[in-house]
This record gives C-alpha cells, sequence and structure tokens, in this order.
C-alpha cells in the first residue's frame, strides 16, 4: 500500500509496475501474487473524528496457484490489462463496456472469463486497491444515472450549462465530475432523495426554485459521480446536504454511505464520503406526525436481518439518536415509501412536508 | 343317466388318475413354458445347466455348444452338445423322456438342476408343440459306441416312448447330443438366450461355450480359468430343515431299527447324545420303532427337534464361485473400469446351508443414468424373470447406496453406471415357483444378500470417491493450464514483455511441488496410489481378454 501514493496520479506507471512485478516472480518460478488491501466488514475501521470509514490494515495476497484464487487472478488481471488498453488510447468506457470486453470464452474450454458483471465490478475494485488509483483514473466510468436541477451554471467539457434550463429531464450526472467548474451557485441546501419519482414531483413543482435549493436524485444507491457532485458541493460552497429516502433499512444505508463511505469502497472514502450529510426523512417519528400509518408495509426477514446488522455498524451504535430511530423501527415491525406522503395530496411534499422539516431543522445527524 | 343312482357313482366313472406329465402338458406356465419366446430359453436353459452339471461330476473341464436354427415360421431347431461323460444306454430314455426322473431330487447337496424335471419338459413342449420327437446321442468313452435315440413321452403313463435306437459313429470320445424341434420366438435383450448364456459365462468361468444364433452369428464365451469348482458332497438333511410329511415318509422307509438311530443315521450333525435330547424334548421313547412312530408322534418329534440346539449343517455339499472366480467372470464379460466381489461364509436358513456371494461392476462402458443391471444367479445358473419377486432384488433396494456413490431414492433401485450380481449357492434354493426364476425372500437370506452388497459396497464408494477426487485434480490442472495463456497474455501487455516468456514460466511451473501440492489439495493422501491402481487395472483387461 505504500506504493499507492507515490504514484497515484500515474495509473499507466502502476500498471506497468505491477505487470513487471508479476513477470518478475514468474522469471524467479515463484507462484505470482498480489498483495492488497482486504475488502471486507473486518477490515473497516470507523474513525470517530472525521466520522468516515477507512481501510484497516488487513491485506489479502491473491496467488494464481492457487485453485480458489486463480479465476479471480485472471479476471483481476485482464482489467488491468482493459484498462491499459483504455488509458493508452485515451478512452472512456463504462463498467458495462468492460464487462462485455471481458466476457469472452478461453479458447478450448467452455470457461468464460467472467459471467457476470458483478465479477468484472468485483475485479475492477480490487485493480483500485492494487494500483491505488481510482476507476475513473483507469478511464472506467460508471453509467449515468442520476439527475440534478437548481440555480446552478456549470462548464463542463467547454459547454456552459444552466442547471435551471433544462427542461423536465433536468441535467443528467455524468460518472466522473472532476473536471466541471462551477461557474455561480445559488441555493441555501441540497435535497438528495433516493427516489427518481420524487425528484420528478420536486421538479415539476418547480421546489428549487421556490426554496432556493438544489434537487438531486439516482436511482437506488448512490453512483460515485453524485456523491463526488455531492461532496464538491458541500467542500466548495458550504452547502448543507439533507437526504431523503424510503423509511426502511436500505433507505438507512443509503445515507449511511453517502455519509460515511461505504465497505467495499473504504480504500476510496476520503474522496467519495459527504460527512455533512443529515438524513431528512422519512423517519419513524414522521408517520406519526404526518399521519402515514395506514401506508405501514410490514418488515420481512430480510428487513430485520438488515436493520440488525446496520444497527450495529461501528458507525452507528454509539448514536443514541440513530438507535432510537432503529428501535422504533424494530418496534413498529413495519415501513413506509416517500411516495406515501402522496397519500395527503399530490403537492403535500413540496407545499408542507419538506418547508416544514426544514424549517424545524429537524434532521438525523 | 340311472334314476336312483347317487350322483357320486356317476361322478367317480370320470375320476382317475392324472399323470404327471398330462398335469405338466396342461400346465406347461408351472415348468416356464409360458410363451414362445420364453420356451426357447428354457429349453436352452434346461439342457446347458444339464450339461455342465454332468461336466463338473466328472472333473472334465465343460466345453458345450449350443446352435440355434430357424427351420419355419416360428419354429426353431436348438441342438446342444457336450463333453461332458455321457449316459449309460439303459438311462438315456428315462432321463430324456421321463419327468420327475433323475439323480438330483433325493441328494442334498449343490446342483444347477433340482427336481429332474427340466430337460423332459422340453421334450415334452416339443412333442406337443411340432409332434416331433427328440433326438439324442450319447457315449461314455471310446470303448463303447455312441447311441443314437429318437424320444417321446408316453403322457399317459410318463415313460418312455422309444421311435428308434442304434449304434452311430460319433467324433466324440464322451459327450451327449440333444437336438429338439419347437415353437418358439427368439429375439435378442433381455430375457433372451443370449443374455442368459452370457451371465452363464460371468459365474462360469471354468466354461466355454461356443453358441451360434439363428441369425448365424457365432458367439465364443471363452473359459478364462483352468480351475473346476470345487465338488459338492451329498449331504443328508438337517434335522430343522425337516417338514412333517417328508419325516414321515422318511420313517415309513428307513431300514432302521430304533428312532434314535434313524435319527443319528438319516440326518446330519445329530450324534446318540443329541438324539437322546430330540427324544427326550419330544417325550418319546429312542427305542421306539420306526416303524411305530404315528402322526401325532410325528408332530412330537418336529417340536422336540425345534427345541434342542443342533450345530449347523456340514458346508461342504456347498460349491461357491469364489470372489476371485467371479471377478475373473465379470471381468470378461462385462466392460467397466472396476470390479468388486466377495464370498461370505456359509449361513443356514431352515437348517439348509447356504452361500451368499456378490460382486459390483462399475464405470467403463456401462451406462450412467440407468437403474443399475442386477444379475441374479442360484447355483451358478442366471435368473432371468420375476425380478421384482427376488429376495436379490429386495436386498438391493434396502440398503442404503448413496454412500456407496450410487444415486438412490428412498428404497427403490439405485441409479448409475453399475452390474450388481448375486449368487446363492445352496444344496436347496428356495424358488418361488416349479420355474426356479426367484429367491424367496428368507430373512436369513436377505441378511446375507444385505451384508455380501455392503462388503462390496464400502469398496466401491472407495473407489468412486477416490475417482472424483482423481477427477476433482484433472480439473484443476486443467483450469491452471486453460488459464496460463490468459494470465501470460495480461501480464505482457502490461510489463511491456514478450509473452512466449512469461508463458513458458508459467509452464514450467505448474509441474513444481508446491504448485502439485496445491492441486492436489489437502485431501486424501492415498489419492495419489488410487491413480497407479487404476492404471493398473486398465492394463490387465486387454491381456484377459486376448484369449
Amino acid at each position: 500500500m505504500a506504493k499507492k501514493d507515490s504514484k497515484k496520479d500515474n495509473p499507466q506507471a502502476r500498471l506497468k509496475e505491477l505487470g513487471q512485478e508479476l513477470a518478475e516472480q514468474i522469471a524467479k518460478g515463484k507462484n505470482p501474487s498480489m498483495e492488497f488491501g482486504l475488502r471486507s466488514l473486518s477490515n473497516v475501521v470507523y474513525d470517530e473524528k472525521t466520522r468516515m470509514l477507512n481501510l484497516g490494515s488487513k491485506t489479502q495476497t491473491r496467488l494464481f496457484f492457487n485453485v480458489g484464487h486463480a479465476k479471480k487472478f485472471m479476471q483481476t488481471l485482464e482489467m488491468a490489462k482493459v484498462s491499459k488498453t483504455l488509458l493508452d488510447v485515451q478512452k472512456h468506457a463504462s463498467l458495462r463496456d468492460v464487462f462485455y470486453m471481458a466476457k469472452r470464452t478461453i479458447p478450448g474450454s467452455t470457461i468464460n472469463i467472467v459471467d457476470e458483471q458483478q465479477e468484472s465490478d468485483d475485479a475492477i475494485e480490487d485493480m483500485e486497491l492494487i494500483t491505488g488509483a481510482s476507476r475513473e483514473q483507469m478511464n472506467i466510468n460508471a453509467n449515468k444515472m442520476g439527475s440534478v436541477a437548481g440555480e446552478v451554471v456549470i462548464e463542463d467539457s467547454g459547454d456552459t450549462i444552466n442547471w435551471a434550463k433544462l427542461g423536465s429531464g433536468g441535467w443528467s450526472i455524468p460518472s466522473n465530475v472532476e473536471n466541471i467548474q462551477f461557474k455561480s451557485v445559488k441555493a441555501k441546501y441540497i435535497i438528495y432523495m433516493e427516489k427518481q419519482a420524487v425528484w420528478e414531483r420536486l421538479h415539476e413543482d418547480k421546489f428549487w426554485k421556490k426554496h432556493d435549493c438544489i434537487i438531486v436524485t439516482s436511482q437506488g444507491q448512490t453512483t460515485r459521480g453524485i456523491r463526488r457532485l455531492l461532496g464538491r458541493m458541500s467542500d466548495e460552497f458550504k452547502l448543507p446536504i439533507y437526504v431523503l429516502a424510503d423509511n426502511d433499512p436500505w433507505g438507512y444505508y443509503i445515507y449511511s454511505v453517502l455519509k460515511f463511505g461505504s465497505i467495499s469502497l473504504a480504500h476510496m472514502t476520503s474522496s467519495l464520503a459527504v460527512p455533512k450529510a443529515k438524513f431528512l426523512g422519512v423517519t419513524t417519528k414522521d408517520i406519526e406526525e404526518y399521519n402515514l400509518k395506514k401506508h405501514l408495509i410490514t418488515l420481512k426477514d430480510v428487513d430485520f436481518t438488515r436493520l440488525k446488522q446496520i444497527m450495529e455498524y461501528d458507525w452507528f451504535k454509539n448514536n443514541k439518536a440513530w438507535q432510537k430511530e432503529f428501535s422504533a423501527m424494530k418496534k413498529n415491525g413495519a415501513k413506509v415509501e416517500i411516495q406515501s406522503l402522496s397519500s395527503r395530496g399530490i403537492t403535500f411534499i413540496s407545499d408542507t412536508y419538506l418547508p416544514e422539516k426544514i424549517k424545524r431543522q429537524e434532521f438525523l445527524d | 343317466m340311472a334314476a336312483n343312482e347317487p350322483i357320486a357313482m356317476e361322478l367317480a366313472k370320470k375320476q382317475k388318475e392324472i399323470s404327471v406329465a398330462e398335469f405338466f402338458t396342461k400346465n406347461r406356465h408351472l415348468l416356464g413354458f409360458d410363451n414362445k419366446r420364453k420356451a426357447l430359453l428354457m429349453t436352452v436353459k434346461e439342457a446347458v445347466d444339464n450339461s455342465i452339471d454332468a461336466c463338473e461330476e466328472a472333473r472334465v473341464m465343460p466345453e458345450i455348444s449350443v446352435e440355434i436354427i430357424e427351420v419355419g415360421e416360428f419354429k426353431y431347431r436348438v441342438i446342444i452338445e457336450d463333453n461332458g461323460p455321457g449316459i449309460v444306454k439303459k438311462q438315456i430314455p428315462n432321463i430324456f423322456a421321463r419327468l420327475l426322473y433323475g439323480s438330483k431330487f433325493h441328494t442334498l447337496k449343490q446342483a444347477r438342476g433340482q427336481q429332474g424335471i427340466g430337460i423332459s419338459a422340453a421334450v415334452l413342449y416339443s412333442q406337443l408343440t411340432t409332434g416331433k420327437p427328440a433326438k439324442i446321442v450319447s457315449r461314455i468313452s471310446p470303448k463303447y459306441p455312441a447311441h443314437y435315440y429318437e424320444l417321446k413321452i408316453d403322457t399317459h403313463k410318463n415313460l418312455p416312448e422309444i421311435l428308434m435306437e442304434k449304434e452311430i459313429e460319433w467324433k466324440k470320445d464322451h459327450g451327449t447330443k440333444i437336438e429338439i424341434d419347437l415353437e418358439a420366438d427368439y429375439m435378442k435383450g433381455r430375457q433372451s438366450v443370449d443374455e442368459y448364456l452370457k451371465q452363464t459365462a460371468v459365474v462360469n468361468p471354468h466354461v466355454t461355450i461356443i453358441y451360434t444364433n439363428p441369425k448365424a452369428e457365432q458367439i465364443i464365451f471363452p473359459r478364462v480359468t483352468e480351475q473346476l469348482p470345487k465338488e459338492a458332497t451329498p449331504i443328508k438333511p438337517h434335522p430343522y430343515g425337516v417338514e412333517l410329511g417328508m419325516l414321515l415318509s422318511m420313517l415309513k422307509f428307513t431300514n432302521t431299527r430304533t428312532l434314535s438311530t434313524f435319527l443319528q443315521e438319516e440326518f446330519s450333525r445329530v450324534g446318540a447324545g443329541t438324539a437322546k435330547e430330540i427324544c427326550q424334548a419330544a417325550g418319546l421313547n429312542p427305542g421306539m420303532k420306526p416303524a411305530e412312530v404315528t402322526r401325532d408322534h410325528g408332530e412330537k418329534l418336529i417340536k422336540g427337534i425345534q427345541n434342542t440346539k443342533i450345530i449347523a449343517p456340514p458346508t461342504d455339499c456347498l460349491s461357491p464361485i469364489t470372489d476371485k472366480e467371479l471377478e475373473k467372470g465379470l471381468r470378461k464379460e462385462i466392460a467397466a473400469e472396476f470390479y468388486v466381489t466377495t464370498s461370505r461364509s456359509p449361513s443356514v436358513y431352515r437348517g439348509n446351508p447356504f452361500v451368499i456371494e456378490a460382486g459390483i461392476a462399475y464405470g467403463g462402458e456401462i451406462p450412467k443414468d440407468q437403474t443399475i443391471t442386477i444379475l441374479r444367479f442360484a447355483n451358478r445358473v442366471p435368473l432371468l424373470y420375476q425380478e421384482g419377486a427376488c429376495a436379490t432384488t429386495e436386498a438391493i433396494s434396502e440398503t442404503g447406496w448413496k454412500s456407496y456413490g450410487l444415486e438412490q431414492r428412498g428404497n427403490s433401485i439405485p441409479v448409475g453406471p453399475a452390474v450388481i450380481v448375486v449368487h446363492m449357492a445352496s444344496a436347496w434354493v428356495p424358488f418361488t415357483s416349479e420355474s426356479k426364476e426367484a429367491i424367496a425372500n428368507y430373512q436369513e437370506i436377505i441378511k446375507e444378500i444385505k451384508l455380501a452388497l455392503q462388503e462390496c459396497g464400502r469398496q466401491l464408494g472407495l473407489y468412486v470417491r477416490k475417482k472424483s477426487r482423481a477427477s476433482q485434480q484433472m480439473d484443476r490442472m486443467n483450469m491452471f493450464e486453460r488459464y496460463i495463456p490468459e494470465i501470460a497474455d495480461s501480464i505482457a501487455t502490461l510489463a511491456g514483455e514478450k509473452k512466449e516468456k512469461i508463458l513458458e514460466g508459467l509452464k514450467k511451473m505448474l509441474v513444481k511441488p508446491d504448485i502439485q501440492a496445491e492441486v492436489i489439495h489437502d485431501e486424501d493422501p492415498d489419492a495419489k496410489l488410487y491413480k497407479m491402481d487404476f492404471k493398473k487395472k486398465n492394463e490387465e483387461e486387454p491381456e484377459e481378454k486376448e484369449e
């Protein structure tokens, strides 16, 4: 991991170094191996001071001549090769593209290098640890999955874009936002929501205009591009970020990943986490407050299991407000969706719920 | 009808003795001649069984020729010739043309035929379906002439009817030849003559059979051992096996003077002491004359026998195949990759000693996805019909095969590439019917079969596990080999070096001990041993087939 920082800004050099190391091992007749940080809950450390997840010091060694490692070893190198090719020709590819580049059958066998995208995604994350370069630095991007709207003007690849004038779809957030320049930002806060449908509701109601804010969504789990965008705006413009997610364990975890970082990407927390993010709702208290009881959905076994896991995470364990929230859900044995607010009227969320919550500054932190 | 005569008197005029031959004329299925196809099999079977029995008794290595010729629609001629001791002139008509005439019924020792019905039943069937006589040639020594007979059975009297008898020239020094025409049907497959002879070859590795089927295809089942089966010594019945009727008739015909000497002379394992104990337990006087023993006394005697401890019968009346010879037979007739056989020590059911032998052939050319093939034998004779009713099948179903490497659902016949052989050798095999097709399910017999199967099963299980380990290792080896070019290409691209150099480096490492250890992993250390075994067995096989 010491090598990580020295050549962090030159992924090409690091990939070459990796190749040479392996070639040298083979020349010496040593079982080729790659050593890198272990990506698992057992090796994730929660830093109380920075309130961020960091990778611990445990490492794993991936050997080629090992029954359990051989395939992953091959997949990891395949990704390194793909990345080198992309860097050499200065092109970008999506995770999906890269998956298809690697999805081929080994000659004379029925074995595919990769069968599922999860395999190539995992191999790429391992490459990040091995080379110390981020996926984006290796020219591999995620699919665009989010939208943003608000009184903001930016410059991207030579184009000037006004987020307030992009019609009903808003600006779609690219997976790499490092090279975007903010020209003007007129907003008091940012609302980030889990659901595209809720974003569309707020956008149609011109919520961002009425309340001087920026609204951001992704579909489901927050992409790296969105996390970086929110992180930059939080750092550069000191804008508060409020998270609006379903009232269920999965909604909580969306907040958790955004705020503290994720377990699988703990090695990149410093650039990806947004420690100032706060959870706006929907909270269990809201169910009472906004009369959502008739929309309760009973928790399933998987929900209970996930809830229990989240309760026990280091970064929630000693947080009284959150523990109270978790216990309340456990006691209710039920969850609600954001959209249940629509039962109070189609514009209830933008006219009443959000303004009230923000006015009262009622957040979980 | 006379008016005052009781009806019974009228009926009495029609009542008369039915001869055995007449009875079987009307009940041919009881002897196994149910249909045309089975009739052909039964005819061949009875003649071949008799031939092998005769050769063994004369201590001659059996060499039997079987020829079936199609002579018309559903009409076949069966010609069977052996190199046995031959039959003395006087006995030829009785043996072939008289039902229930034979030497084996009265002695208790292991033999293929038992009741003396077999070959004469074939002659009777032939006569009924074609009207033609059986043609016999037999010679007992070069010093004697060969005798030729044409025989039919007088079904009323159950006596031979001699149509022709003469002395002829014959190339053989000794032996017997029978030619029978019959209504029959020839088909291949299970329950065919072909299958019967093949199975006979499995459990009789000392026999050579030269078989010509109706399609004029000649199949030779060569002998693979020069060892004749051990001679079976006739024994007297054991008291535990005797039933009232049999006991009473024995008492009637005995030459002994007292009950005590009767028990000692006519039964095995009964000495003066045991005879006394039996009589005491029965409350009978050991000195009473056998002729004076009434039915009531007989019943008491049976109870007395049951309440007396008598040692198990002698087992020299048995001639098991032995595990080694059975394996030779299996190897010669079934192309598998693994063979295991076992021969249990003798056991007893109802006073009858018996031995169970079992064997399994696994893998090779045996189909994988079907229920296993069961080969059942009684006294070295294949049993082709009524598999479902047989004690053998019951024992196989009730054995747990999963741990032995075969698939099985509940108590059913297992599935997998295996042939399971079960042989019961006994002076008296308890068949479920006269046509001798299934072994009756005595608990003692089923228990022995299961134990034999378990012995073989354990060996099979070891082999199957070793084989799957070895194949896993091969897979792993192959896996690394497949991955190497991919890895080499990636590393070469990344490092900007030549692929060939890296490729060679990786290939060299494949044979390194630590890499090998990784391939074999931390599993069974004798997995390597297995590879040698396997090779050895493969090498042995062709040698045996070359004969």
